[in-house]
C-alpha cells in the first residue's frame, strides 16, 4: 500500500476516473496520483451497464496500479437502505480485504460499518456526503476520523479558500468534466422523474429511462417520456440529463437549470494550489479510455507545472483545445467556482 | 377514520414572503389545530426581511397559542457568514432546532435535535448513529418509499420520533445558482430579491407544456404537490407520529383543516381529497415515492382501485 506522507500536503495529486481495466491502466501509465473505481453495482455513483470491477478485475487493477506506484481509491458512494444494507457491507468488507488505499463513502450509517470494524482503512468523504462547510467536515471527522473530504461542485473559490483554512482534513476538489449544478447527494430530480437517482441507485437520468426520438419537429430527446430537450435540424443533440435540457419558464425556452457543459478549473491550479488543496479529481468514470488518456495526460502536465513552479503557471491553448473536444457541449465553465456564474 | 395519536405539522415556508405576509400567515395558523410548527428561512440567505427577533415574536405568539415550536436552520451552508448565523441560531435558543445540514447536527451534538427531509437518513445505522447523538425526532427524506419505512421503523431506537411530509410541494433540489435570478438574466449577486415576486415559486414547464418543476431561488421544487390524504391508515399502521404539512400561500390553514378532520372527525378521505384537488396550486398531486415508483406519479391508494373494480 502507498504511504501518504502523514497527510501533509506538498503537491497536489491527480486523481483519475477508472470505469474498468483498461481506464485505469491508461490513467496509471499516464501519471495518475490516484485512480478512483467502484465495483459492479449499486454501492457505487456511476453504476452503469458495462462499467465497473467485480473482484477479480478488482485485484488486477490494483495490482497493475499498485506496482507502479499509483493509489487506488474505491468508491462505495450511495445510499443504501435496509432492504440493500448486506450488499453495502459486503462490499465495505472486500474492499478492506483488497486492502484498497482509501473507501470513498458518502453514507453516515456505512462510514460508521467501515470505521468501527476497520480501523486501518483510510476513509475519503465522497462528494456524495455533501459536506460544504467546515462544521460538517467536523461531523464525519470527528465521528469516522475521514482523512479527506471532496468538496461539492456548488462552492466560489473564496468559500473553497475558507474551507480550506477551517477544515480538519485536506480537501479534494473537482477540476474537470460533467458539471452537477445541484449540491451532491442531495438531488432527488432524477428519482423524481425516473424512480432512480444518484443517492438510491448510483445513477442520475439512467440510460434505461432515455428515448430519442425523431419526429416531424426534429430530434426529441425525453427522460421517462418527458420531454428534455428537442433539436432542429443539424443542432448537435445531447443525453438528456434532467438539469440541462431547454424548458419554458415565463414565456421563454432556455437552459433554465444549466446548459450542456463541462467543467473546467485547469486556470485555477495555482491558486487551489495556495489554499493546500489536496487532490485534484477528474470525473468520468463512464467515459471512455480515450477520454482517460486525453484528460490525464493534458492534467498530468497542468499539475507538474503548477507543482513545480507555480508562479510561472500558464495554460497552454492545447490542453484547452483537447479539453474542449471531450467536453459536453464541447464548451466549459468555471461553474460555481466563478461567482457570476451563480 | 379516527386517528388521535397522529400529531401534525407545518414545515418551514420555502418561500421568499413580505415580513407582514408571514406575520398575518401566522396569526392564521395559530388558530389551526396543528400540533407542531416549523418557522424560519431555510432556502436562501439573503431573504432577510424577517429578522431573527421577528421569527421569535412569531414563536412566541405560537408557543402561546399551545403550539410545539422548532426553529428551522439553512439547508446549504456555503459562505462564512452563513456559518456564523448558524451557528449563533444552535447556540442562542431555548426552542429545539430542526437541521437540514450536517453543520447543524454537529453543532447541537449533544443537545435534543431534530433532522428535516435534506438530512440523508436511509438506513437504521445511520437513524441508530443520529439517535446516539441527540436525534428526538427525524423526517423521512423525500424519495423513500414506504417499504423503506417500514423497515426503519423496525429497528427505529427508543425515544425517536418519525416524521413524514404528506402534503406539498416537494424540495428536490439546491444549487449554489439562484434560478429565479437566472430567469430574470440577473446574477445572485444582483438577484435584486425576485423571488418576492412568486409566493409559491416560478413554474417550469417543458416544450410540451407540461409542468413539471418549480423553481424557488436556488432550491428546486417538484411542481406536483404532494399529498398523502389516501395513505393515513398506512401511515398510521407504520407507527408514524408526525404528519407533515408544507406551506403554500393560499388556503394553508384550509389544507390543515382537511387532514385534522381525516384524522379526528371521521371525514372519509376520498371527500377530502377532492377538496385538496382545488386547494393546492397548479400541477396536480403526486405520490409516487410513497408507493417506491417515480416521485412525479400518482396511484389511488389500493382501496379505492379495488371499489371501481367491484362496480
Amino acid at each position: 500500500m502507498s504511504t501518504f506522507e502523514n497527510d501533509k500536503v506538498t503537491k497536489m495529486e491527480l486523481v483519475c476516473p477508472a470505469g474498468n481495466l483498461p481506464a485505469l491502466k491508461i490513467a496509471v501509465d499516464n501519471g495518475a496520483d490516484a485512480v478512483y473505481m467502484g465495483f459492479k453495482d449499486d454501492t457505487n455513483a456511476r453504476h452503469f451497464a458495462g462499467l465497473n470491477f467485480n473482484e477479480k478485475r478488482s485485484v488486477q487493477a490494483i495490482e497493475y496500479a499498485h506496482q507502479r506506484g499509483c493509489k487506488v481509491y474505491l468508491a462505495i458512494n450511495t445510499y443504501p437502505q435496509a432492504s440493500g444494507w448486506d450488499r453495502w457491507k459486503n462490499a465495505v468488507d472486500l474492499a478492506a480485504k483488497l486492502e484498497v488505499d482509501a473507501l470513498i463513502a458518502a453514507d453516515i450509517g456505512v462510514l460508521d460499518y467501515a470505521s468501527s470494524k476497520y480501523s486501518n482503512l483510510r476513509l475519503h468523504l465522497s462528494v456524495q456526503g455533501s459536506a460544504t462547510n467546515s462544521e460538517s467536515i467536523n461531523f464525519y471527522h470527528e465521528n469516522f476520523a475521514v482523512r479527506r473530504v471532496v468538496l461539492p461542485r456548488v462552492l466560489s473559490l473564496k468559500q473553497v479558500s475558507n474551507v480550506a483554512a477551517t477544515s480538519p482534513v485536506p480537501l479534494e476538489v473537482f477540476g474537470f468534466g460533467s458539471l452537477c449544478v445541484m449540491v451532491e447527494g442531495r438531488c432527488l430530480l432524477s428519482s423524481y422523474a425516473t424512480g432512480q437517482s444518484p443517492n438510491t441507485f448510483g445513477a442520475c437520468s439512467p440510460a434505461s429511462a432515455v428515448e430519442w426520438q425523431e419526429t416531424d419537429r426534429g430530434l426529441q430527446t425525453r427522460l421517462n417520456n418527458i420531454l428534455i430537450d428537442s433539436y432542429k435540424e443539424n443542432e448537435p443533440a445531447a443525453y438528456p440529463t434532467l438539469c440541462k435540457g431547454r424548458f419554458e419558464v415565463t414565456g421563454n425556452t432556455y437552459y433554465a437549470i444549466e446548459e450542456p457543459t463541462s467543467l473546467n478549473t485547469i486556470e485555477l491550479l495555482p491558486e487551489l494550489q495556495k489554499m493546500g488543496i489536496a487532490a485534484i479529481k477528474i470525473e468520468g468514470r463512464q467515459r471512455s479510455p480515450a477520454y482517460v488518456n486525453q484528460v490525464s495526460k493534458v492534467w498530468r502536465e497542468a499539475l507538474d507545472a503548477c507543482n513545480n513552479d507555480s508562479g510561472h503557471y500558464k495554460v497552454k491553448n492545447e490542453w484547452l483545445q483537447t479539453l474542449h473536444q471531450v467536453s459536453e457541449g464541447r464548451t466549459t465553465t468555471l461553474g460555481a467556482y466563478h461567482r457570476p456564474w451563480q | 377514520m379516527n386517528i388521535n395519536t397522529l400529531k401534525l405539522s407545518l414545515g418551514p415556508v420555502q418561500y421568499y414572503w413580505s415580513r407582514q405576509t408571514i406575520f398575518d400567515f401566522y396569526k392564521q395558523i395559530a388558530n389551526t389545530k396543528i400540533d407542531i410548527v416549523y418557522l424560519g428561512e431555510t432556502v436562501c440567505s439573503k431573504r432577510k426581511l424577517m429578522r431573527r427577533d421577528d421569527w421569535l415574536e412569531v414563536a412566541e405568539l405560537l408557543k402561546t397559542s399551545g403550539k410545539e415550536v422548532v426553529l428551522s436552520s439553512m439547508n446549504l451552508i456555503e459562505a462564512n457568514s452563513e456559518l456564523i448565523a448558524i451557528k449563533s441560531l444552535c447556540e442562542n435558543t431555548d426552542y429545539t432546532i430542526e437541521a437540514n445540514d450536517l453543520s447543524a447536527v454537529q453543532l447541537l451534538k449533544d443537545r435534543d435535535f431534530v433532522t428535516g427531509p435534506s438530512v440523508n437518513i436511509y438506513n437504521p445505522a445511520t437513524l441508530k448513529m443520529l439517535a446516539n447523538h441527540g436525534l428526538k425526532r427525524w423526517v423521512l427524506p423525500v424519495e423513500l418509499s414506504k417499504a423503506s419505512l417500514a423497515d426503519m421503523q423496525l429497528e427505529r431506537p427508543a425515544g425517536v420520533e418519525t416524521e413524514v411530509i404528506v402534503y406539498g410541494r416537494l424540495p428536490l433540489a439546491y444549487s449554489a445558482r439562484c434560478f429565479t435570478a437566472r430567469s430574470h438574466n440577473l446574477p445572485k449577486d444582483d438577484c435584486q430579491y425576485r423571488c418576492l415576486d412568486d409566493p409559491d415559486g416560478l413554474m417550469l414547464s417543458t416544450q410540451e407544456n407540461e409542468k413539471f418543476l418549480v423553481l424557488n431561488g436556488i432550491q428546486t421544487q417538484s411542481a406536483k404537490t404532494s399529498n398523502l390524504i389516501l395513505d393515513l391508515d398506512e401511515l398510521h399502521q407504520l407507527n408514524v407520529d408526525v404528519l407533515r404539512i408544507s406551506p403554500a400561500s393560499r388556503h394553508t390553514e384550509k389544507i390543515i383543516d382537511l387532514f385534522y378532520k381525516t384524522l379526528h372527525e371521521s371525514y372519509p378521505a376520498k371527500s377530502a381529497n377532492a377538496e385538496l384537488q382545488k386547494l393546492m396550486p397548479a400541477g396536480g398531486s403526486c405520490n409516487g415515492y410513497w408507493h417506491g415508483a417515480n416521485g412525479m406519479d400518482w396511484q389511488e391508494s389500493t382501496e379505492e382501485v379495488l371499489c371501481q373494480e367491484t362496480h
